[in-house]
This record gives C-alpha cells, sequence and structure tokens, in this order.
C-alpha cells in the first residue's frame, strides 16, 4: 500500500450534495477531520450551523454567551446549556491500588484544601501505572460536601464507630478507623491536609503508628520526589516521596472538569480501642478576648452609631466581636486594635455585621475574606450595600435596639416571632448566597 | 508516681513536668534563640511544677539558645549531647524510661530543620502514652487525669480530659513565655550527658535549600471561545447584590438579621 491519498470522486460529488439521499450516511462516514489531497485540513463550512425554523442556515459564534435575548434557537441554547452541567465521568472499574486521601471536614464542609489534596491524589494515580482509585475518607458529619465532583473515586464516610460521634475530638478511634482502611485497602500513599482542623495531627498518628516517616508540609509532590518547608518558612527540603503525606494549601490544582463515582466501601472491621482522651465539649470563650484578625463573627461600628453602649451591649449579647471603621477610632470611641481595613486588622470572620459604615476602599479590602456581610445603614447607594448580602436600610439605633431585644429573648429562651416567617427568609437567604 | 496524692492545686513539685526544648531562630535575623513555642511550653510547665519542671535537649549544647530557657528561672538543662544529623527520638524515648515524667510538654514545631513536628507522636508511640495536640492551658490535675483546654482555629478553645502519664504540644494560643533574665542564664547549669545516638540515615540524602517563594495560584479562566475568554477579561464581576429590605418596622428587619446569623451558625 502507498501512502499516496485516493480521491473517490463518487463520495465527493455526494458530500458536495446537501441534497443527496445519502448525503447524511457520506458525512457521518467522513466527520472528523478531513485531510486534502495534500494532507492539509480541510473545514466543511456546511457542518456548522444549523437550519432554522425559515429554513434558513443560522450559525451561532456566540457559544450561548448572549444571555438568551432572542437569538439563540432552542435547540442551540440547550446544547451549550448542557455542556455546562454536565461534565464526564471518570469510572474506576477494578482499581489496581488505591490513594486514600483523609479529609478535614472543617464544619461539615470539604474546604479548599480539601479540594487541593483531591487534586493531588489524583496526580499521583495519573503518574503511576496502571489504574488507581482514590478513596475519600470523611470522619464525622458532612453537610453538602459534593464528594463526586471533587475528586473521590471511593468513599469511606463514617459518622460514629461503636456509638461515639466522630464529629468532636476522638482522634483515637478516627486512627482505629484509618487503621482498618490500611489494612483492607493498602493504600499506596496516604494523603492528609496539613491543617489546624485536624489533618496534621491525624496524619502525624498514623504515620507513627505506621511507622512511616512522612513528608510534611510538602507544597510540590510528584511519584518520586517532593518539596517541603521546613521550619519558620525559610528553608526547602527536596527528598523522596513517602508513604504518608501532609499537603500544604494550594499545592495542586482542585478536581474541576471530571465527575467521580464517591461510591460507599464498607469496612469489614473496626478496631475497637478504649480511648485516653474524652472531648468534653468546646468551652465558651469571652468573645472580646478572640483576636480580630481571626475572630468568627464581627459586629463592626462606623460613623452611623451614636448610642455606643447599646453597641457594645448588642456585641456581648449577640457573642460577637468588635471592631471599627477608622473613622469611630479617629473620634476615639474604640480603641485603635479594633480598626478593620487595610490600615487596621485585615479580617477572616465568617459573618460580618457593618453598622453605620457606608464602606471606604481600604475597609472594603480588609473585609474582602469575609464569607457573608450583613450592613445596616441609612444611606442605600453606598458601597458597603452593594457588596453585603443582607442589607437593612434603617436606623443604627432603631434595629440595634430590636436586635438586642430578640437575641436576650431567644437567650431567656421564649420565642418571640412566627415561625412560618422565619422559615421563608431562611430559605432566601440561603439563595443570596 | 502515685497520681492520686496530687492536690488541686498548682505550682505542685510532687507532679512531674518534662519540658523538650530546642533552640529556635529568629524570622528575620536567623540568629539562635528559645523557640517561642518550647518557651511557652516552659512557661506552662512553670506554672504547672514551678522550678521542679525539667528542661531535657537533645543535641550539641548552642549556648546562646539554650541559655535563655534557664534565664526564665529554672536551675538546669538535661542535656543528651548527641551529634547533630542524630535521631532524638530513641535517645528520648530511653531518657523518659529511665525518669519517668507525668507530663511532657513541647513545641508544635521545631523553629530549624525538617521541622515535621513528628517527636512528640514518635514519643507517644513507643512509650503508649496519649498525646494531645495543640493545648493552650492545663486547667487541674487531679486523681490521675488532666483538664486540658485545647486551641482550635479562630480562637476557640476545647476542653479535653485525658489520662497521666501524657505529651502535648503547646499552641502558640497559649500564655506568652515570660522575659528571660541575663544572670540566672549565665548561672544556670548545663552539664551534657554524652549518649550514644544511631545517625539519622535517610535524612542524610535529603538536600536543604534556601526557600524559595511559592507560585501563587492564579485564577485561571477555563474558556472555550474567544468571546468567553473576552468576557472574562473585560467585564466586571457582577455584583451579586444581596437581598436589600427598605420597608417595614425595625422589628422586622431585626428578624432578618438574626434569622441569617442563626442561619449561619454563629449565634447559638
Amino acid at each position: 500500500m502507498t501512502d499516496i491519498p485516493r480521491r473517490d470522486p463518487r463520495t465527493e460529488w455526494i458530500l458536495r450534495n446537501r441534497l443527496h439521499p445519502q448525503y447524511d450516511e457520506m458525512v457521518a462516514v467522513n466527520s472528523g477531520p478531513v485531510r486534502g489531497p495534500t494532507g492539509l485540513l480541510r473545514k466543511n463550512p456546511h457542518a456548522v450551523g444549523f437550519i432554522g425554523p425559515n429554513g434558513i442556515k443560522r450559525i451561532d459564534r456566540s457559544a450561548g454567551l448572549t444571555g438568551g435575548a432572542g437569538g439563540l434557537s432552542s435547540r442551540a441554547k440547550g446544547r451549550s446549556a448542557q455542556a455546562e452541567v454536565e461534565l464526564p465521568m471518570h469510572r474506576v472499574e477494578q482499581p489496581d491500588f488505591y490513594v486514600a486521601v483523609v479529609v478535614d471536614l472543617a464544619g461539615g464542609r470539604l474546604s479548599s484544601h480539601d479540594k487541593d489534596v483531591l487534586g493531588q491524589a489524583h496526580q499521583l494515580v495519573k503518574a503511576a501505572e496502571g489504574e488507581g482509585a482514590v478513596v475519600a475518607v470523611a470522619l464525622g458529619e458532612a453537610r453538602e460536601a459534593n464528594f463526586d465532583k471533587a475528586g473521590a473515586d471511593r468513599m469511606v464516610h463514617l459518622t460514629e464507630v461503636y456509638g461515639q460521634s466522630l464529629t468532636g475530638y476522638c482522634p483515637e478511634h478516627k486512627l482505629a478507623v484509618l487503621e482498618a482502611v490500611e489494612s483492607e485497602l493498602a493504600p499506596r500513599y496516604w494523603l492528609f491536609p496539613d491543617s489546624v482542623h485536624g489533618g496534621a495531627d491525624l496524619g502525624s498518628r498514623l504515620a507513627a503508628r505506621l511507622s512511616e516517616r512522612p513528608v510534611v508540609h510538602a507544597w510540590q509532590v510528584d511519584a518520586d520526589h517532593s518539596v517541603c518547608r521546613g521550619g519558620s518558612q525559610l528553608t526547602d527540603w527536596h527528598r523522596p516521596t513517602a508513604r504518608v503525606i501532609l499537603l500544604a494549601e494550594e499545592c495542586a490544582l482542585p478536581i474541576d472538569e471530571t465527575r467521580h463515582e464517591a461510591k460507599p466501601i464498607e469496612l469489614a472491621s473496626i478496631p475497637k480501642v478504649t480511648p485516653r482522651i474524652e472531648d468534653l465539649g468546646q468551652v465558651e470563650v469571652d468573645p472580646s478576648k478572640i483576636a480580630l484578625g481571626e475572630a468568627e463573627f464581627i459586629l463592626s461600628a462606623g460613623n452611623g452609631v451614636r448610642d455606643w453602649s447599646q453597641f457594645h451591649e448588642v456585641a456581648t449579647a449577640l457573642g460577637a466581636t468588635e471592631g471599627a471603621s477608622r473613622v469611630a477610632v479617629d473620634d476615639g470611641n474604640m480603641p485603635r486594635f479594633r480598626q478593620v481595613g487595610a490600615t487596621g486588622t485585615w479580617v477572616t470572620a465568617r459573618v460580618y455585621v457593618a453598622v453605620g459604615i457606608s464602606g471606604a476602599i481600604q475597609h472594603m479590602q480588609g473585609i474582602g475574606r469575609c464569607d457573608k456581610v450583613v450592613a445596616i445603614n441609612l444611606d442605600d447607594g453606598c458601597d458597603m450595600i452593594k457588596r453585603a448580602d443582607l442589607s437593612v436600610i434603617g436606623n443604627s439605633q432603631g434595629i440595634l435596639g430590636e436586635l438586642l431585644r430578640l437575641a436576650e429573648s431567644r437567650q431567656s429562651g421564649t420565642e418571640l416571632e412566627s415561625p412560618k416567617a422565619t422559615a421563608e427568609s431562611t430559605e432566601e437567604d440561603r439563595h443570596v448566597a | 508516681m502515685s497520681p492520686d496524692s496530687f492536690p488541686n492545686s498548682f505550682s505542685n513539685p510532687d507532679l512531674k513536668v518534662a519540658s523538650l526544648i530546642s533552640v529556635g531562630q529568629h524570622p528575620k535575623s536567623g540568629r539562635a534563640r528559645r523557640a517561642s513555642q518550647d518557651a511557652r511550653a516552659v512557661e506552662l510547665g512553670l506554672k504547672m511544677a514551678g522550678s521542679s519542671s525539667r528542661l531535657i535537649h537533645v543535641g550539641g549544647g548552642d549556648e546562646t539558645g539554650l541559655r535563655q530557657y534557664l534565664g526564665m528561672g529554672l536551675p538546669e538543662i538535661t542535656l543528651l549531647e548527641a551529634d547533630g544529623r542524630a535521631d532524638a527520638v530513641p535517645i528520648l524515648v530511653r531518657h523518659l524510661k529511665e525518669q519517668p515524667a507525668d507530663i511532657v510538654l513541647t513545641g508544635i514545631h521545631a523553629e530549624r530543620g525538617e521541622a515535621s513536628g513528628m517527636v512528640p507522636y514518635l514519643l507517644a508511640e513507643y512509650l503508649g502514652w496519649p498525646i494531645v495536640p495543640r493545648i493552650a492551658d492545663i486547667q487541674k490535675v487531679e486523681e490521675g487525669f488532666a483538664e486540658v483546654l485545647q486551641a482550635l482555629p479562630r480562637g476557640q478553645r476545647r476542653l479535653l480530659r485525658v489520662s497521666l502519664p501524657f505529651i502535648a504540644t503547646v499552641d502558640n494560643a497559649a500564655p506568652d513565655a515570660r522575659q528571660y533574665a541575663f544572670g540566672p542564664a549565665r548561672r544556670g547549669l548545663m552539664d551534657g550527658v554524652a549518649v550514644d545516638a544511631p545517625v539519622d540515615e535517610t535524612r542524610l540524602e535529603w538536600q536543604e535549600s534556601p526557600a524559595k517563594p511559592r507560585p501563587k495560584r492564579l485564577n485561571v479562566v477555563k474558556a472555550k471561545s474567544a468571546a468567553d475568554r473576552f468576557k472574562a477579561a473585560t467585564a466586571k464581576p457582577q455584583g451579586q447584590g444581596g437581598k436589600v429590605i427598605r420597608d417595614g418596622t425595625d422589628r422586622e428587619k431585626a428578624e432578618a438579621i438574626m434569622e441569617l446569623l442563626i442561619a449561619e451558625g454563629v449565634v447559638r
């Protein structure tokens, strides 16, 4: 056989004629890249677009981006919408080996750190010979954790062991579960997020139990070689990759192009342990003692606050850490270490309530990492209202007074509000998020 | 050891507290100093057992760094002299078996070297003791149990009850270490005991280099078409503009805020 391309004039003739009865078959056969006689890639201009309702050919070059104002046919719209939602499914039928990832599930959710570690696990699977499966080991309650989208091929999800809930601090029980996973699946790698939420603790425990020397603070890992941060973040250690790996944040890109099966695995037996550490629960902490930079819930006051004693009362009743804008600090109403913003403290609160703060850019930078922002303000055009998830327009004094009354009635255990309105607005708040 | 005899008060000389200390380094100048977490562990040891708490160090005697611990008011350091490349864990296990302690305190990570933070875990594994990581305080010790306050992220605390003897690593949330004094630091005893220590062979193969700045993660737009990319580059991010409540009484507005606070779980 020679590699001179042979032409088939009859096929070409049919392909040129859209009305030929055999046209569709021929197109189907010849779909894919078509090469010309010189090997040049030929584009079929007739293959693009679709026939519109009037029999006129339409070519949609917007790729479904124009908000559907009428230019798109329903067929094109459906296609692009589908392409957005349906990610290809990555299946592992018969895994040759496993890579175990123990996720933190801080607050019941997969953190970005957890997702990065799952992404790293898939990189290790890809680099190895044979077909591997990533096992996500989740210990404790999970809420809206999309393990399939985060890249878990298999799941070991336990919320309790021998009647002991795994949600609190129970490293000995968790270690027993990990040992059961080790004996049943014998994972090639154990990956942990090197985090304060328990990943570093559990990883060190497992490494000590298995007599493996772990790779810690690893930020660049492949199958043979790892780079780890040393003490005080001043050195890098280049070393061979070990079996137990504690990964730093942003070690790898998370999975975002595939879905995974997240098929549950049942553990046959979990060794029973008698714990020597008993969790007596979280302790009430005085919110004013928590450093502003790491407080979870901040009630922040600005120029719009007049009644300062009321503001302090509300903060105490809600159990919020107090913050302030620069104006409030400059006027002497709040101490300097309470100032939030680029010139003060950069806060990371989950919920930030801004009372009478219009939102100077320095302040907005300082609250850039807050999840939920609530604004109470008189001016409904200010920057803080644009940023906030829930904004309330009104006089801060009156609203704070009502808030104080609500918080106090809640503490004393008397419910004042009607439950129906409650449920609806909660639902709406979630949609806003 | 008779744990039942510990009364419920502090600075208890019957309680055997040992702190494992290392030489730290200043984060900017790199000068040797006491390690900040280890110093907090020593501070906690002083609170628990007064000046009868022990200091243990394995390695060569780096004078300037170690003497700062003595300046905190302790008479001596048990210096187990070993080569810098030696593995500290077997030495410490042997030492703690010979001279047992009820509570062993140390920092979370060292400030030099690999700083894996594995030493307390390995000690706990070999000695068969429980380990409590990241503690902020020890509240009381009685009847063979200690109530320990563990530091959680975001300034939260958790109370744990753990049986003696145990190992604990001390978080930065623990009370600051006291200032050290120059005179006691000079006077303190630091007599080395030479111990035979196996060299940590695996570690010798690793390479150490100054830390390279880590690449920042960029927001890569995975756009399929040119129009998509153009839009991602130019379009202003749509202000999702949350819910705005303009009308209604103060009461309703306050209720809306309260709902969000409860739904987020910050008000219990």
